[in-house]
């Protein structure tokens, strides 16, 4: 579904990805790992069009994307939810689920979509008229993802989504990918959160200083005694 | 939802207001409680036609009535029709789509330049043909020409501007502002266009004999002074409603929508697909639209443009008037237009013709402690030409005292009303 071919980019003279080369196939969830600086949403930015990659192919349905703008890569079915969850504090949440769905022209198909989010996430559909500044961080969140699903991706890019949450929070969010994963949704999701990651992820990839050097089932990296010292805290 | 007794209360007021002002057309106060009627009408929330009815009833009744003694009132009310357009106008480009534009009285600028040349002789400098085009469909196709030049411009303004922000946006507006005018200033070589610095004149107006059969049928005579007075009056009346329509339309759609996504956050509008380019093209476009078709309007009715009507000062009243009404705010950009006009030709004006009367009479004021004897108040003191001054004031006074201004944006009536919870708690 989706190919990275020997990515590299750059911001400025700082080499941010040197060479990463992965793929994420239909109906699975993926996860990037890796620590601070890696190049986890460097390597989300490129795929959604933020970020212009120095060299590489990056390939949607066998088709090279990179290049595209990101209005025509969001066109594509590939919803990113960029990291620090970037909601639209001063309109409401109805306004940035509806700002989510800019593509789609459908009144019809947009009432729908929102309908399933808020199904998705009762919490927000309660503060459906409330600025979105006003959500505490766990509902920033829901909202960040709501508006990525506005779009109705194929593909959910998700960076961070559990950044600054209680723990509670974290089990509560990994609950809904895994619905959206059983829903059909394929999902690449970065995280620094990376034994539940792992846990609910088919397959992984380490990423360290812009260059992939673990990748395999989710589990098997679990178990890989380096990456168990390096990001699961050792055991 | 305001109570129902307030709207009797404006209603009833508009009444006293609007028939005090029939009844006294020269005087200032009743003018002003006119005024302040249609201010509250735009300010209170809820009771839409009841609101609407009484703004109609002042617009349409009242001030027509009084204006057929004083001419000035249909003058002052179709000058701030004039800036309220503008002032929407750019309340689109700065208000909802955040991008700082220093030069917008290019716009109007193009806007009166297009009817002006072809609306006088001035065309015959350059082009083969006869001018000035009179008659009746002349100044409306080109009304029309000149929303499509102006948005033309806007989008070529637009365009090298596209990847800047904030401060630096606003200097290359600025300076693209200047240059039209410059522009304006210096074609009338080698080729004739603009007539440079002389300016172009006399400008065609739209002929208007069935208004005059009209002002006949109801007893008014027919000067054709006062008929253009109220033709304009009621053109601008009649082009501020289409404005607002237009841009409460625009406001509620996903034009609308990107124009605010972007102007909070670049980065997540960007990843909901919406094209920076195009929306910042298209808030560009349709602001100087607005401009433009105003410009069209102004240069027939002065009868006179030069390019010292469009200056940068102009470009900073327009911008006053959104922020002293509330960026992103519609209803707050009429209010705007409305204070600043008001402002600038009536209240500065009175003032000093006030304190020239008391220059003149002698006027000793005296409270005992000090006395002051008018007589020697300097020449210079003139409030009129402190407009620049007092516009400072005004707007430093918003910044501190009421930021999102005097009508804020509806989006962010929720945020000022409810208290606001701790962003970051799990």
């Amino acid at each position: 579904m989706l190919e990275l071919r020997d990515v590299h980019a750059c911001y400025g003279h700082i080499h941010a990805l040197k060479g990463v080369t992965i793929h994420v196939q239909e109906g699975e969830i993926v996860t990037l790992i890796g620590s601070n600086g890696a190049g986890k949403s460097t390597t989300l930015r490129c795929i959604s069009g933020l970020l212009a990659p120095r060299s590489g192919e990056i390939l949607w349905r066998g088709q090279p994307i990179h290049g595209l703008k990101p209005f025509e890569v969001a066109a594509l079915g590939i919803g990113h939810s960029p990291e620090g969850r970037r909601i639209f504090p001063r309109l409401s949440v109805e306004e940035n689920l509806e700002i989510g769905a800019y593509l789609e022209r459908d009144a019809a198909v947009i009432a729908r979509r929102k309908t399933d989010v808020f199904s998705l996430f009762p919490r927000l559909a309660e503060r459906r008229k409330q600025d979105g500044g006003t959500l505490s961080g766990g509902e920033q969140q829901m909202l960040a993802i709501g508006r990525a699903l506005m779009q109705n991706p194929s593909l959910l890019l998700l960076d961070e989504p559990t950044l600054g949450l209680a723990p509670v929070l974290v089990e509560n969010l990994f609950e809904t990918l895994q619905t959206l994963h059983r829903a059909g949704k394929t999902i690449l999701l970065v995280e620094q959160n990376a034994w539940h990651a792992l846990h609910i992820a088919q397959r992984a990839y380490v990423l360290q200083t812009g260059s992939i050097t673990h990748q395999g089932i989710a589990k098997e990296i679990a178990d890989d005694p380096e990456v168990k010292q390096a990001y699961l805290g050792g055991d | 939802m305001t109570p129902g007794w307030i709207i009797a209360v404006i209603a009833a007021a508009g009444l006293a207001s609007g028939g005090a002002l029939m009844a006294w057309p020269r005087s200032t106060w009743p003018l002003l409680g006119v005024l302040g009627v249609l201010f509250a009408c735009l300010s209170v929330r809820g009771h839409k036609s009841s609101r609407f009815a009484i703004a109609l009833a002042l617009l349409l009744f009242f001030i027509p009535a009084a204006g057929t003694e004083n001419t000035f009132l249909f003058e002052l009310v179709t000058q701030m029709g004039i800036f309220a357009a503008m002032a929407l106008g750019l309340n689109i480009v700065v208000g909802m789509a955040g991008l700082l534009d220093l030069g917008y009285a290019a716009f109007f600028a193009i806007g009166a330049y297009t009817w002006a040349i072809f609306g006088s002789g001035q065309a015959a400098e350059f082009m083969s043909g006869s001018f000035p085009l009179a008659g009746w469909p002349y100044f409306y196709l080109f009304s029309a020409l000149a929303i499509i030049t102006a948005a033309l411009t806007g989008t070529l303004i637009g365009l090298p501007a596209l990847r800047l922000r904030g401060d630096y946006l606003a200097i290359v507006t600025l300076g693209l502002g200047q240059v039209v005018r410059v522009l304006a200033n210096n074609l009338d070589q080698p080729v004739n266009i603009t007539n440079g610095p002389q300016g172009i004149t006399p400008i065609e107006r739209p002929p208007i004999g069935w208004l005059l059969g009209f002002m006949r049928f109801i007893g008014l005579g027919d000067n054709p002074a006062l008929g253009y007075a109220i033709f304009f009056y009621l053109l601008v009346l009649a082009v501020i409603g289409i404005v607002v329509l237009v841009n409460v339309r625009l406001d509620r759609s996903r034009f609308g929508r990107a124009w605010v996504a972007i102007r909070e956050d670049e980065i997540a509008a960007r990843a909901s697909g919406i094209s920076l380019t195009r929306t910042k093209l298209q808030a560009f476009a349709t602001g100087a639209a607005f401009s433009g078709v105003m410009g069209a309007i102004f240069s027939a009715k002065q009868l006179f443009v030069s390019p010292e009507s469009f200056t940068l000062l102009q470009s900073i009243t327009i911008l006053a008037m959104v922020i002293l009404g509330g960026m992103g705010s519609i209803r707050g950009a009429l209010v705007g237009a409305m204070a600043v006009t008001l402002l600038n030709i009536e209240v500065l004006k009175s003032f000093s013709d006030f304190l020239v009367d008391l220059r003149q009479s002698g006027y000793v004021l005296d409270l005992g402690i000090v006395s002051f004897n008018f007589a020697n108040l300097s020449d210079q003191v003139e409030p009129a030409k402190y407009e620049r001054m007092i516009f400072g004031i005004i707007l430093i006074l918003m910044m501190i005292f009421r930021p999102s201004g005097l009508i804020p944006e509806s989006r962010h009536r929720l945020e000022a009303g409810s208290e606001k919870k701790d962003g970051m708690t799990g």
